[in-house]
């Protein structure tokens, strides 16, 4: 068995907060303690981390493959830094049988080149009327359940099915969103909303949504994970949760980490998100959370459309941006703002994901599997949708000026990106 | 001349300067239409489309009048009768039309945004009719022109905006033009109908009629959208009249020559009392309409000077 030194790295550290220049040794696709190395690869001094741990991606098999394939997502994620995709069951037919999570398994086994888990869903199609088979779900491989954008609105079926999923320790993913009160909104009110006469939901729809969320784990107990939270106002009452011990944890995505609603400009449907971009006092308050630990996760809420979903008025096009491999220059812009460090943003992109999940991933002890990205934060580029690997390209950082190159991508030991 | 616009898609893209512009040749585009030959030939040789996504008599109207007594060949087309229902998208019916080589095209469509996205598309001057709840340019110029030859000024006056501003593009456009020209604009409706940040817009806001009507120079009514009447947005019909309805009471708080201005058609009864609205003394609305069609030759004229000299260029 060789012994692989990845030497001259600046290794971002999630688990114990610390960057610093030295060495890396892998061996049998674990990261191995240090030893007499029969290949060295020189990293220049760029930075080592773990690989991305992303909860929430959207691959569009089955159903919609011309959009993006197990294939394609793989290549995007290797070429973003992202080792472990955790797939969302929104596809059509939605996964919420085993047999169609068995089907998903062996087509992301066959095609991606990164790793792969999967959610089900929580609700039956996502209709919010009856629970899926949780168990049996479980037992082929799902590592969470969740309904995505879809709200389960009737409270009794929600209160059977987190007493359910309780009862199996799983994991539930809420989307926070007071159904009613979203209805039809394609952006957040205020100013820039009215201005360009589009429907509109009150930022206080989130605070709702969550504050609902908080009393059903309180009253059942279950795991739970709201995917994201965008506003300032949903933030007191997460505290409070965790501070009062429930088992909650949060994420966000990158795009309301780095965008606001006057992205949007004249009806950008590239911009056009679920939730809607906020206000910049909010995103703020989220990029704020993300670096003090309130907020555990960021995600790339990866959703791939089509041109022909896009180019339509913005209330009828489709929602959602492909950002595989746009997160990690994207969150550079976090770093380089002076917002945060690199361990501290990479606890939410691989180390807090992977925890949440019980997964070995997401660090650089010795034993952990060697998922890894090796990145220049500082490589400044401009971004061309039509080099993306995923097959929609549909980015709200078309042409945007980004810094921060990866350069090469690890999983399991092996390389999946890049040249090194 | 100053006016550089390729098309016209809302207020907010407008200078003060090309406003004043285009207001200045509806004035004499007044004294064509009244005049004995409402004809000239400014439009001769072009050809102009009329597309409405949404059901409109009026405006409709107003601009293949206005095309025709500028000599443009226009062309009106139905939409949702036609290739919309087939589950043909914006943007194909867009190329198809650009393919007919038309010269203005003018664009009505229920979402906001939509003429925008039209106009990226093809290759000739489109004109805003309405798009959604973002604006209706031609009507906020109509009303600038009818203030202004009213009042002989279209600045530094107290313009009161009431009723359901929340939906209605006519007053957004309206409160952009009316600020740009640098007036006061008070908008007066009950919190359900007035649109979130609405304090951020810059202007004075009033739930109660009465207060907001204090000493303005103009009154400018919106209709009530009969689908939000009943329960939704206000308790009822009776009680908006009742208190956003503009009757003789509450008119009486505005300045003695204020004059009272609805873009139509009006729900009488509802957001104005019929007498009011007939009052020769107060109400323009009759001009309003008269207006519309020298503001839309007006507009149509200066963007085929525009589109004639790009063609020119780039010839």
């Amino acid at each position: 068995m060789t012994l692989t030194q990845l030497t001259n790295a600046r290794l971002i550290d999630p688990e114990t907060g610390s960057e610093s220049l030295g060495d890396l040794h892998v061996k049998d696709g674990v990261i191995a303690p240090a030893g007499r190395a029969d290949t060295v690869v020189d990293c220049r001094g760029k930075c080592l981390a773990p690989g991305i741990v992303d909860i929430g991606v959207k691959v569009c098999e089955p159903g919609e493959r011309h959009k993006e394939s197990y294939a394609s997502a793989g290549r995007a994620a290797a070429a973003g830094g992202v080792t472990t995709m955790v797939t969302r069951p929104d596809t059509d037919p939605t996964i919420d049988t085993a047999e169609i999570l068995e089907f998903v398994n062996r087509r992301a086994q066959a095609d991606s080149i990164v790793n792969v888990l999967h959610m089900a869903a929580l609700t039956k199609g996502r209709q919010g009327r009856e629970m899926t088979e949780i168990g049996f779900l479980q037992d082929a491989g799902a590592v969470a359940f969740t309904d995505c954008d879809s709200v389960v609105t009737d409270t009794k079926v929600l209160s059977r099915a987190l007493s359910y999923a309780k009862s199996l320790d799983a994991l539930v993913i809420g989307h926070i969103q007071e159904p009613n009160l979203s209805t039809g909104a394609v952006a957040t009110s205020g100013k820039f909303a009215s201005l360009r006469g589009l429907p509109a939901v009150t930022p206080m729809a989130e605070r709702m949504g969550l504050d609902r969320d908080v009393a059903m784990v309180e009253m059942t107990g279950v795991r739970y994970h709201a995917d994201q939270i965008t506003t300032a106002r949903a933030l007191p009452a997460l505290e409070r949760a965790k501070q009062n011990g429930l088992d909650i944890t949060a994420g966000t995505s990158i795009h309301h980490l780095t965008l606001n609603s006057y992205d949007v400009a004249d009806y950008r449907t590239f911009f056009k998100l679920k939730p809607p971009l906020r206000d910049e006092d909010d995103r703020l308050a989220i990029v704020d959370a993300v670096a003090s630990g309130l907020i555990d996760i960021i995600s790339s809420m990866h959703t791939p459309q089509d041109e022909e979903s896009k180019r339509l008025p913005f209330e009828e096009a489709a929602s959602g941006a492909v950002s595989l491999e746009t997160m990690l220059p994207a969150a550079m812009r976090l770093v380089h703002g002076g917002y945060m460090d690199l361990p501290t943003l990479w606890k939410a992109l691989s180390l807090n994901p992977a925890n949440r999940l019980g997964l070995d991933a997401g660090r650089l002890s010795v034993g952990a599997p060697a998922d890894m990205v090796l990145f220049d934060p500082d490589a400044p580029f401009q971004l061309n949708r039509f080099e993306l690997q995923s097959k929609s390209k549909n980015t709200p950082f078309d042409d945007a000026r980004l810094q921060g190159k990866v350069l090469g991508t690890w999983v399991a030991g092996t390389s999946v990106f890049g040249d090194l | 001349m100053t006016f550089h616009q390729t098309h016209l898609l809302g207020i907010e893209a407008l200078r003060p300067e090309e406003i004043t512009t285009l207001l200045d040749l509806a004035d004499r585009y007044v004294d064509l239409s009244r005049g004995e030959t409402k004809h000239t030939d400014v439009l001769a040789g072009l050809t102009q489309i009329n597309m409405f996504f949404e059901n409109s008599t009026r405006t409709q109207a107003s601009f293949e009048l206005a095309g025709k007594r500028l000599g443009a060949d226009v062309m009106n087309m139905a939409m949702q009768a036609s290739s919309i229902k087939k589950g043909e998208t914006l943007i194909d019916t867009a190329l198809t039309l650009n393919a007919m080589q038309p010269d203005l095209l003018v664009v009505r469509h229920p979402n906001s945004g939509a003429v925008d996205l039209l106009a990226q598309k093809v290759h000739c001057a489109v004109l805003n009719a309405g798009d959604g709840r973002h604006e209706h340019p031609t009507q906020a110029l109509l009303d600038a022109l009818t203030i202004r030859r009213a009042k002989g000024r279209l600045h530094r006056l107290n313009i009161a905006i009431c009723g359901d501003i929340a939906h209605s593009r006519v007053a957004r456009s309206n409160l952009i033009l009316l600020g740009k020209m640098e007036n006061r604009v008070r908008l007066i409706g009950p919190p359900t109908l007035l649109p979130a940040g609405i304090q951020e817009f810059g202007v004075e806001v009033y739930d109660d009629m009465t207060e907001g009507l204090k000493d303005v120079d103009v009154v400018m009514m919106l209709r009530l959208q009969k689908e939000r009447m009943d329960g939704g947005f206000i308790p009822s019909e009776r009680e908006y009249y009742h208190r956003y309805g503009l009757d003789e009471a509450k008119l009486s708080h505005a300045k003695d020559d204020a004059i009272v201005m609805h873009p139509g058609p009006m729900n009488r009864g509802v957001e104005i009392d019929g007498t009011i609205a007939d009052d020769i003394n107060r109400s323009v609305i009759q001009d309003q309409v008269e207006m519309g069609v020298a503001v839309r030759m007006a507009a149509m004229d200066l963007l085929a000077q525009n589109l004639r000299a790009r063609r020119a260029n780039a010839a």
